[in-house]
């Protein structure tokens, strides 16, 4: 979590009148708290009502009147043994790999390249704009775009590494089968690398020059300029950067839904998509919304965790 | 302190209210009501090659209904990747259209959220009475015994569909009426880079539609009299498996159509990749594409021996699109009058020419225009052998749990792995522990 | 622009690495957009056979079908609006809120920064469905028509983007020195005086990184706009699938179409790139 900055409350000490001192910072969050309250934590508070419910096709129309269903809806989602709940823990396996090697390489790629480019060499400006690209096409576009490219009979991929290469000895299947891991997690990865990119490289603006400076005239080399001063400087971007890569990958529903449809394959079955087809394929939200409720404890558990961990490493650090 | 307080409690009762507020649901105005009486809200879906040319065929013909009764009809073409889910955030908010298109195989899964309009014996007289209509397409429009929740507006049946030209170079004097036949032809149209027939491997819909056939050709169902899932016997195996072998056994389907899913099969017959093709009725699909109609045959649907017909001789599901109202719209009246307008032997011809479909309604289907011999095939087979998809309310998980199964199927064939009766048990046993238990 | 980093030039090592490494990146980024380019200048039948590098046929056939196979003019505006409208409100509001927490110490902070937090982690799937019916209410009781809306829509993008948006913009505030909003309140600006006048200058890079993120959160969407918008009010990222009909996939103009709809976003990107190293300039203040 963030450290308190001292002398925070100093500022405003200026102005007089009591209610203006202490209202101000709340009528700064109002918008702020009335949107989220809106959009998400109502509407959440609603969701979690109805994972109680039973609430598949016959109740919908009229849920407020839908029977309670009590914890049922959860002990099939955790059931591992029947189907249902195997079904859901594989596919959270699956997220929890894809994730974690998701961000891991948006992130070690985005670092990379904005290390690397925070020289000015001829070509920078063309380069950087560029590399923005994959972050500016709608993701349809570009999720349909590498769709076309996996494609078995007439695919790109197909044609450099078995026609031309002559790497594999016969086409592969992208789209179905397991490989369709390693295709989600490229168009993942091409999609989102440029966003740590971004903010990388707005976070390296903010570390004083005179620090390298200092550090090359004791005769510190790039390497160690980097693990010395770069990214302990990064740390508090990176520390929130990681963490909302790994969330938003971890919920991300647009990549696997395009690539796809409804039903993924098996190897690529994300939890979002998993979900999606048991509430709006099968008609049962009930059951939709106690998965929902499980993913969001356990992405609470692992937000908790990390900020935990992260928050003490950041203080022994400084 | 004190404001906190304040400000924590103004907000829990704010999302109370919203909660509270939302808990209504839609449900208010259950019944349906004639409150505005001049305007209808209309969900079509798209039928046409592109969602512009549908409204192109509609239009004209709602400004036709809007001078003969005054009521101006809000047009919506509903891509298909969105109807369900409209029509499900419809269903639960109350907010939706008045008058909308489903699939016909969607019909009792939507009855039963009694979202739609029952068509009662009373209803139906509002449009001209319910023996207007074809039998096969009424069988597609909700759970037996029930009145039905829409009325049948385009009607489809599969056919098959070969080239010519490729049947000729290999030597098959026609097409084939058995499903040996059609494996023998196959295997001589697959060299050379092309291929005996198509399928939409990873599209779940399709799978189901051919799995169906195969099941009722071996006497089997997918479901018992009484609604409950049965996936697993002899002969729902037996089928599913037959279809999958055109592919893993016979060889006769490319592997590639493994991870097809957006009608690909349909341009790869019309360029000649494929020598055959089963598909509901493909004939405008195909023009549009560039195949000319004398360059393809159409016959029936082959069938496991002698020739088509009800009980084991089906080759078909009965495929097609229904209209619905939406049971609280604010005009209840204008609604039903916009159904018989539809209905109307004159609309049924134009929409189901526009379309390439066979009208539902006898008179319409008399018409000169549905007598070519790709609509003979057709309207013959919608006559006689084609039974429409299991009519109970867990039809949609049906398709879902099912079609991926032998879209998984397919995958393992187009993978090399062996396709065996044990594999296909195996896959529809943990489809079937997927259905609701009720 | 330059940062001379480093008194020395970098060792040859480091050039050579970062040769390599830019340019296998510029491959990854590239081809996909070279298949784009090259796939939106074939006819139809040749981009649905075997794949060719070079185009045999040149034809701008499909940058003159994509205006009439969907009104694709149409959905470009609505994402323009909705995109754009979500992105001001988001930064407007992060900018406040982020404000208030970096210079202020109050009760009910850290349940603030906490809460808000904890928002991205709400899988949209939960909420798709309650805050449809929650839009559909206030609708029926206000008659501020929120669902099938842009207003609706862009009401759900801004606060999609806010949470991230709060985060990354305390962060950028906290490293502006408060000597200088000090400086600027003794000079007799208000609270927000300072906010606007030097904190939010300073915290520029920031700024336009986080307001490129809530645009291309909004830009993208697929879930809740397939549901919550209709025909007059879609949006590209669910009208762009409208290439895709029940006939063929007209792989060429959804390659033509996402090309011309990007060139714009593209652009303005390039445009603000100046904003992001013009931080430089702030950070030197320290």
């Amino acid at each position: 979590m963030r450290k308190s900055s001292p002398g925070a409350a100093r500022g405003p000490r200026r102005r007089p009148g009591r209610i203006r001192r202490i209202g101000l910072p709340y009528l700064l969050l109002l918008p702020a708290l009335l949107l989220e309250l809106l959009v998400h934590l109502v509407p959440m508070v609603i969701g979690i009502v109805m994972s109680f419910k039973e609430l598949t096709q016959f109740y919908i129309r009229d849920w407020g009147t839908a029977p309670w269903a009590g914890f049922d809806n959860y002990s099939v989602s955790v059931d591992f043994d029947a189907p249902v709940g195997k079904a859901l823990l594989d596919s959270f396996l699956v997220t929890i790999a894809f994730t974690l090697l998701s961000v891991g390489l948006c992130w070690l790629i985005g670092t990379a390249a904005a290390v690397f480019m925070q020289d000015t060499f001829r070509g920078r400006g063309l380069l950087r704009a560029l590399f923005l690209v994959p972050y500016a096409l709608p993701v349809y576009a570009a999720v349909i775009t590498w769709v076309f490219m996996f494609q078995h009979d007439n695919g790109l991929v197909n044609h450099v590494l078995h026609d031309q290469l002559g790497i594999t000895d016969k086409p592969s299947f992208w789209l179905i089968g397991d490989n369709s891991f390693i295709a989600l997690l490229t168009v993942s990865v091409w999609k989102g690398w440029p966003f740590a990119f971004l903010i990388v490289m707005a976070g390296l603006q903010n570390i004083p020059r005179e620090l390298y400076e200092a550090a090359s005239l004791d005769g510190a080399g790039m390497l160690q300029q980097v693990r010395r001063i770069t990214l302990p400087s990064l740390r508090p971007v990176n520390q929130v950067l990681v963490l909302v890569l790994f969330l938003w990958t971890f919920n991300d529903f647009n990549t696997p839904y395009v690539m796809f449809g409804k039903t993924a394959p098996e190897a690529a079955d994300l939890i979002s998509v998993h979900i999606y087809q048991a509430s709006f394929v099968t008609w049962d939200f009930g059951t939709g919304s106690a998965m929902s409720v499980l993913l969001l404890l356990f992405l609470l558990a692992v937000t908790g965790v990390y900020l935990a961990l992260t928050s003490r490493g950041r203080r022994t650090a400084s | 302190m004190r404001s906190i307080r304040a400000a924590a409690t103004g907000a829990v009762i704010l999302s109370l209210a919203l909660a509270a507020s939302a808990c209504g649901g839609g449900s208010s105005t259950g019944g349906g009501s004639n409150d505005s009486p001049k305007e209808l809200t209309y969900w079509a879906s798209n039928q046409g090659a592109s969602i512009e040319i549908d409204k192109k065929v509609l239009q004209p013909e709602l400004d036709k209904f809007e001078k003969e009764t005054g009521i101006k009809v809000k047009l919506e073409v509903v891509p298909w990747s969105d109807l369900l889910n409209r029509i499900l955030t419809a269903t639960t908010s109350g907010q939706g259209p008045d008058v909308l298109n489903i699939g016909n195989t969607w019909s009792a899964s939507l009855q039963a959220t009694g979202a739609l309009l029952p068509w009662d014996a009373k209803n139906f007289d509002k449009i001209g009475g319910k023996d207007r209509f074809v039998d096969s397409a009424l069988g597609s429009t909700g759970v037996e015994g029930q009145d039905p929740a829409a009325v049948p507006l385009y009607s489809m049946a599969y056919a098959l569909y070969y080239n010519k030209q490729m049947f000729a170079d290999a030597g098959i004097d026609g097409p084939p009426a058995t499903w040996d036949e059609l494996i023998a032809a196959g295997k001589k149209l697959s060299k050379d880079g092309k291929w005996g027939i198509g399928a939409e491997g990873s599209n779940p819909s399709e799978n189901i539609h051919h799995a169906f056939v195969f099941a009722k050709q071996h006497g089997a169902d997918f479901f018992t009299a009484d609604g409950k899932a049965d996936f697993t016997g002899d002969g729902a195996v037996t089928a599913v498996k037959q279809y999958v072998d055109l592919m893993a056994k016979d060889k006769i389907i490319a592997p590639g159509n493994a991870e097809y899913a957006q009608n690909q099969s349909v341009s790869d017959f019309a360029k000649g990749r494929t020598g055959m093709l089963l598909w509901q009725s493909a004939s405008a699909n195909l023009k549009s594409q560039g195949m000319s109609e004398d360059a393809y045959g159409i016959a029936p649907v082959p069938v496991q021996s002698g020739t088509p017909g009800p009980g084991r001789q089906v080759n078909s599901m009965v495929a097609g699109i229904n209209l619905a109202v939406f049971k609280n719209t604010d005009n209840l009246d204008g609604a039903t009058e916009f159904v018989k307008f539809m209905t109307s032997d004159a609309e049924q011809k134009v929409l189901n020419t526009a379309y390439g479909s066979i009208p539902p309604v006898k008179a319409a289907q008399e018409d000169a225009a549905f007598n070519s011999p790709a609509n003979a095939v057709l309207k013959d087979t919608l006559a006689k052998s084609a039974v429409a998809l299991p009519q109970v309310s867990n039809e949609s998980q049906f398709e879902t749990a099912v079609g991926t199964a032998i879209k998984e199927l397919f995958a393992d064939a187009a993978g090399g792995r062996e396709v065996t009766t044990d594999s296909v048990k195996a896959a529809l046993t943990k489809a079937q522990q997927q259905m609701p238990k009720k | 622009m330059s940062l001379p980093r480093s008194p020395m030039a970098p060792p040859r090592s480091f050039l050579w690495s970062r040769r390599v490494f830019l340019t296998l990146l510029t491959g990854f980024v590239l081809v996909p957009v070279y298949v784009m380019i090259s796939s939106s200048l074939k006819p139809l039948a040749d981009v649905t056979g075997t794949f060719r590098w070079l185009p045999t046929e040149l034809t701008i056939r499909p940058y003159i079908d994509i205006w009439s196979t969907v009104p694709l003019g149409r959905y470009f505006v609505n994402s323009l609006i909705v995109a754009g409208a979500a992105t001001v409100c988001s930064v407007v509001i992060a900018v406040f809120s982020a404000y208030a927490v970096s210079r202020y110490d109050f009760r009910g902070k850290r349940v603030f920064t906490v809460t808000v937090l904890s928002t991205q982690m709400f899988p949209g799937i939960l909420f798709l469905l309650p805050l449809f019916l929650i839009y559909v209410n206030i609708g029926n009781a206000t008659g501020i028509a929120l669902f099938g809306s842009r207003g609706g829509l862009i009401l759900t993008y801004l606060t999609f983007s806010l949470p991230f948006s709060i985060w990354m913009l305390i962060g950028y505030f906290d490293s502006v020195p408060r000597d200088l909003d000090e400086a600027a309140m003794v000079d007799g600006c208000g609270p927000l005086g300072a906010l606007f006048r030097v904190v939010v200058p300073a915290a520029v890079p920031g700024i336009v990184a986080v307001a490129v993120y809530a645009f291309m959160t909004a830009w993208g969407e697929v879930l809740f706009a397939s549901v919550m918008t209709n025909d007059t009010t879609r949006t590209l990222a669910v009208g762009l699938q409208g290439y895709s009909t029940l006939n063929d996939v007209y792989w060429n103009q959804i390659m033509a179409a996402s090309l011309v709809v990007s060139v714009p976003v593209v652009a303005g990107f390039l445009l603000l790139q100046r904003y992001l190293v013009a931080g430089l300039t702030a950070g030197a203040v320290k």
